[in-house]
């Protein structure tokens, strides 16, 4: 049974255009073993998963299933050879029972749908591996944790004897974790195989047997859980410290820009986005924001800019360079843009929020601005003015400025339009997710450039980001999230990046008690 | 990440870049290919696809009275398909431009039998006019209202309350309203538009409403905010637009102008109001305005064409013995390839080959 | 009291009566929306079911020279499901293969569907010099009840229950295997995944596009049933398009009347059947007999609205309806 590995990859390596997501990376999996693939995100742990879940195709390499060359070209190649993967967006239709869901698609001997055999299969797995679920409550009824059951009940009763799990404790409590976790060993202790993502130190040492690290898209290595503590886990997932060279001058002349107060967000389940955040900006800084994926950042950002609604108790003190402080929260966007509060803000979703790709740059350019200029038509000749201004400082390549879709320029282009325009507003304050996800390294410097412009200008710029090296180059001080709740505030001036690491994943233990 | 693809797939429908001359060169020969089809439903009947097609542009364009009866035709559908521009382009599909139109007339001819007498002609019209703008406004602001407020689905809103005001009418029809047997009276002739060149004077109304729509949709603060919404919400209120409000607005707007389209055609084409006032034309417009791309010069164009299809088709039956329904058949066809050529235009086939991974993922 | 009793017994015939055409329609769009399809073209669907029935069954007698009732019957059955199934082909092709707006779509085939019927009705009128009409003794058989004869005699209770058309009887033998196949049936339960989630039902390896094809066409079909009932019933087995108009319609509006359920669509049919005769029963002081007319849209837009506000999960349009799907957006 240890002979045969249950999954081999051999030197797979994907590609998405320019970006190599894996590169060369080999992986294997034993029957009856809990193997935790950790990474810091954008290290290619889940597209290396989807390559296993036939979402994607790899361009170079080999997949073994059980020792046997395996070529997976759909999710239904996957299932057909025992993997089953459980998604972060979980795929249950909403009004159909739990039962409902778990037989969907699948052949029956008979037309008829035997609710009754169907039931007590489910129960059957259930029980078997300690599942707390009722095959006959409604998706739409269930907590996030009950949906996640499902998903896997689901891939279990397919005949799933491989489990690919991305993520799945982002989105419990300390309690369902256990419970999952549970779950898990019993699973393992029936032969199953398991591959659990996540980036939490903690669980990776109380849930799995072997830890393989990926950074950056590279395979670094494999250790047995026994033989590793958070330190050494933290050492390998973030690696060196590496210079890129990011000028980092400082501006002498600090003021207090925005003061948050037991800021707290809950999602539509009702789970504590934010829980209790306090922390206060300046100008004339890059305050970063660190953490792993889903650990509050948007939330933050967007509870700021007024798009989020936020909790009572909450309070977001705006403190102007010149004149009175006023209070954002309960502010809608329109009501700060009227109250003469330049607020500028980057959005990590740059289609579905900061631009509407179907239009051309220069109706990109005055998304925020349009209402500007007297009577009611837009004023084109300030936009336009803007838009070439834009191109040309920026040197954003665009065949034109009044015609081509900006859904149509490249990535770094399309970040430098939308840069370009939250800064031409001559902001106070600048808020920014993941700045530059996707571009190459001189659009990045280009960015980093114009942050640390602003701040030098005296705009209080928070900078969200998920590479602990920019951060710790470009940011004054570092804000790091965990949970929801502030883990730590640091100075980036004097701070290693296994500090920080440890941060983003060990505040829990201090966030149980709430 | 979700924009990728795999890689092992036979035959790929790929978006393209829009070519603008391509593509109105594709909706052309779609329009030649339902012609061609109307031709095999002609033959049916026994007649010369050919000698019919000759008969209806004749019918509809060969003398000046035909002209004036082509654009008599016309001028609603083209002012209704200008009504529901912003609403398609904001994503809010409204399909009650039918009971908006007669929610018009009928404010028109409220107001007509209240005043008329009292004031003078030209006051008379405009306040009829502006009562119709306000009538059809708030019959198209309701939707609104419950969409924006609940999200309550608006094509079966819009669609339930088209029967309910033409109801209305036929009540006050055949009931308060009536002067003689189920119809109500004709208009004073200080309620009837003046004609210009031999057509009520309503075209140069919905002459001037292209212009302003054209407009309104392309330069003004308000059509950003619409072209804004119908791409994403999300962009939308983080630019600070209230959704729901521009939303009610529009409606406002959309159903402001069908209203007014319902004046017109009570006033100048009808001279009455009756239930059927709108006779489909609500509907065929929404075909014409989705057909224009929503630009509001090719409307002109598109709104025409089923005029003259229309009108064609009533000279068709009275010289050859074609039934009248032949124009709907031709209509229908006209408005499936016209649909269906779409797709041409906005995807390419590509056949399965090494070499057809380019730039994906670029925002990964 | 005898009167009372009468009367009601009397309107409850005529609201069945006029329900019949309403619940094939009905069940046709229910089965069509069930796939996230909405095809407004049901009024051009029924128009074509009704004059393509009718000329079947008329072709049928004059070739027949002795007509049976019950081949008639099937004939006009079969006429009419075939003109609705390829209509709704057309719609399925545009929308699904070509990803069409299904709104505009739909809105085409009603003005396509009323001209194809009006075109029929009238190409045969003028074919067969003025007037298409069939033999007495075949109406009669359309009307007809299945039920023997003492069975109808029953007082009150066999004209309430047995004395309607064979095709009431089938349209309700639908109803309840509808309601079996979506509720029941492992089929069922995927073209309601389809319906709800294409994402999810394509993910679990359900065909989205067979099933919202099928669905689309059988559901046609369907509906272009009760355009032939209502032509060879209750206008008399002559091409009455006055009459027929409005009726898809309201089977669009039923469709949300009934919540998109089979079963309810039975009672529902038989409410709106009885809003439609009701004013040349019932006259109530100062009520006029029109606004009669609009009651079934206005409980309908009333039951939107509640169902909207409520937002109640099981209450709600199938989650997907009126969207086209690619699966590249996955």
């Amino acid at each position: 049974m240890e002979t045969v590995n249950a999954i081999e990859l051999r030197n797979i390596t994907k590609r998405f255009g320019s970006v190599v997501a894996n590169d060369s990376v080999n992986l294997t999996l034993k029957r009856g073993e809990i193997l935790s693939l950790l990474g810091e995100n954008g290290s290619g742990k889940t597209t290396l998963m989807n390559m296993l879940g036939g979402i994607y195709f790899p361009d170079e390499g080999e997949i073994f299933v059980d020792g046997k060359p395996a070529s997976i070209k759909s999710p239904k190649d996957s299932f057909n050879y025992g993997i089953g993967m459980i998604h972060q967006h979980f795929k249950l239709v909403d009004v159909f029972t739990a039962a409902e869901n778990i037989v969907l698609g699948l052949e029956g001997e008979k037309g008829k749908l035997d609710r009754v055999s169907i039931r007590n299969a489910v129960q059957e797995i259930a029980d078997k591996y300690g599942f707390d679920i009722d095959p006959d409550q409604k998706i739409y009824d269930m907590s996030v944790s009950q949906k996640q059951t499902v998903e896997i009940v689901k891939v279990l009763y397919r005949g799933a004897d491989i489990l690919i799990l991305d993520e799945p404790t982002a989105v419990l409590t300390p309690q369902e974790t256990e419970k999952l976790f549970t779950v898990m060993q019993n699973m393992k202790r029936d032969g199953k195989a398991i591959i659990i993502i996540t980036h939490k130190l903690h669980e990776v040492l109380s849930v799995s047997d072997r830890v393989a690290v990926l950074r950056k898209g590279k395979y670094i290595g494999s250790v047995n859980t026994k033989e590793a503590t958070q330190q050494s886990l933290t050492d390998m997932m973030v690696g060196r410290s590496v210079s890129l060279n990011i000028d980092r001058p400082v501006n002498p002349d600090k003021s207090d820009r925005l003061i948050i107060e037991n800021l707290t967000v809950r999602d539509k389940e009702g789970v504590k986005k934010l829980d209790n955040v306090s922390f206060t900006a300046f100008g004339g800084e890059i305050l970063g924001v660190a953490g792993v994926a889903g650990s509050g950042q948007k939330e933050l950002l967007e509870a700021i800019a007024g798009i989020q609604k936020v909790e009572t108790g909450s309070s977001v003190t705006y403190v102007p360079p010149e004149g009175a402080s006023s209070q954002l929260c309960g502010m809608a966007p329109i009501d700060i843009i009227r109250n003469g509060i330049f607020l500028s803000f980057v959005p990590e979703d740059r289609f579905g929020m900061g631009l509407v790709g179907s239009m051309n740059i220069i109706d990109n350019i005055r998304l925020r601005t349009y209402r500007e200029g007297p009577g009611p038509i837009v004023d084109s000749a300030r936009s336009t003015a803007l838009a070439k201004q834009i191109v040309d400082d920026l040197e954003v390549v665009t065949p034109d400025i009044d015609r081509t879709p900006i859904r149509r320029l490249s990535g770094g282009n399309v970040q430098k339009v939308l840069v370009g325009r939250e800064i031409a507003s001559n902001p106070t304050v600048l808020l920014t997710a993941y700045a530059v996800r996707g571009l190459d390294i001189n659009t990045s410097h280009t960015i980093y450039n114009l942050l640390t412009q602003q701040k030098m200008k005296g705009v209080a710029v928070i900078y969200v980001g998920e590479d602990l090296d920019v951060l710790l180059e470009l940011c004054d001080r570092i804000l790091v999230l965990c949970g929801g709740q502030v883990s730590g505030i640091v100075d980036a001036h004097n701070v290693t990046k296994e500090e920080i690491g440890l941060l983003m994943t060990t505040v829990e233990g201090r966030g149980a008690s709430s | 990440m979700n924009q990728e693809k795999k890689i092992p797939l036979i035959r790929l429908a790929k978006r393209d870049g829009v070519q603008p001359t391509t593509g109105w060169l594709i909706r052309i020969a779609s329009i030649i290919v339902a012609l061609l089809l109307g031709c095999l439903i002609i033959m049916i009947t026994g007649a010369n696809p050919f000698e019919a097609y000759a008969t209806m542009v004749d019918g509809a364009l060969g003398s000046e009275v035909f002209v004036r009866q082509t654009v008599k035709i016309a001028i609603p559908l083209l002012g209704c398909a200008l009504a529901i521009a912003p609403c398609f382009k904001m994503r809010f599909w409204n399909i009650g431009a039918e009971g908006q139109i007669t929610a018009g007339a009928l404010a028109a001819t409220f107001v007509a039998r209240l005043l008329t007498g009292s004031v003078p002609s030209i006051v008379l019209l405009i306040m009829m006019a502006l009562a119709a703008i306000i009538g059809g406004g708030i019959w198209g602001l309701i939707p609104g209202f419950f969409k924006a407020k609940w999200n309550t689905n608006e094509t079966l809103f819009t669609l339930m309350m088209n029967y309910i005001i033409i109801g209305v009418v036929a009540w006050l029809q055949i009931g308060p309203w009536q002067a003689r047997q189920g119809r109500m009276a004709q208009f004073h002739s200080d309620a009837i538009l003046p004609k210009v060149a031999g057509v009520h004077c309503g075209w140069i109304v919905v002459l001037i409403l292209v212009v302003i729509i054209y407009f309104y949709m392309n330069h003004t603060k308000q059509g950003y905010e619409i072209s804004v919404i119908g791409d994403s919400l999300n962009t939308a209120r983080y630019a600070g637009m209230n959704v729901g409000y521009i939303m009610m607005r529009t409606m406002f707007l959309s159903g402001a102008i069908c209203g007014l389209v319902g004046f017109l055609v009570a006033s100048g084409a009808n001279g009455t109001l009756s239930s059927n006032i709108a006779n489909g034309v609500g509907f065929t417009s929404i075909t014409v305005a989705w057909l224009s791309q929503l630009n509001a010069f090719v409307m002109i164009v598109i709104s025409f064409m089923l005029a003259i299809l229309t009108k064609g088709a009533d000279t068709l039956q009275t010289s050859m013995n074609v039934p009248v329904s032949i124009s709907n058949i031709i209509i229908g066809l006209l408005l499936f390839c016209m649909l269906g050529c779409e797709f041409f235009i906005n995807f390419r086939m590509i056949f399965r080959s090494k070499h057809h991974e380019k730039e994906v993922g670029k925002n990964g | 009291m005898d009167n009372i009793i009468s009367f009601i017994v009397a309107l409850i015939v005529a609201a069945i009566t006029y329900s019949t055409p309403l619940l094939f329609g009905t069940l046709g769009e229910i089965l069509t929306e069930k796939s996230g399809n909405l095809n407004l073209g049901v009024e051009g669907i029924m128009y074509m079911g009704g004059a393509i029935g009718l000329g079947g069954v008329f072709y049928y007698e004059k070739l027949a020279g002795s007509p049976n009732g019950y081949v008639a019957i099937v004939v006009a059955i079969l006429f009419a499901f075939i003109a609705g199934a390829i209509a709704s082909l057309i719609f399925s092709f545009i929308t699904i293969t070509l990803r069409a707006n299904q709104n505009v779509t739909g809105l085409a085939l009603s003005i396509f569907g009323t001209g194809v019927g009006q075109f029929v009705g009238e190409y045969m009128r003028v074919r067969e010099g003025g007037y298409v009409s069939i033999s007495n003794e075949l109406k009669d058989f359309f009307i007809a009840s299945p039920f023997p004869k003492f069975l109808q005699d029953i007082p009150y209770l066999g004209k309430i229950l047995f004395s309607h058309s064979f095709f009431f009887y089938l349209a309700i033998v639908l109803a309840i295997v509808m309601h079996f196949f979506l509720k029941k049936t492992r089929k069922g339960l995927y073209l309601r995944a389809v319906g709800e989630s294409p994402a999810t039902a394509d993910a679990a390896g359900i065909n989205v596009t067979t099933n919202k094809y099928l669905a689309t066409i059988i559901g046609g079909g369907i509906s272009a049933i009760g355009g032939m009932v209502y032509i060879t019933t209750l206008a008399g087995c002559t091409w009455n398009h006055e009459g027929l108009a409005g009726f898809g319609w309201l089977a669009v509006a039923l469709v949300i009347f009934c919540m998109w359920r089979p079963l309810s669509a039975i009672w529902g049919s038989v409410l709106f059947g009885a809003l439609m005769i009701l004013y040349t029963r019932l006259q109530i002081p100062f009520v006029p007999t029109e606004i009669y007319k609009i009651l079934p849209y206005v409980v309908t837009l009333v039951v939107l609205i509640i169902s909207s506000i409520r937002n109640n999960k099981e209450k709600q349009p199938p989650a997907s309806l009126g969207l086209a799907y690619f699966r590249e957006e996955r």
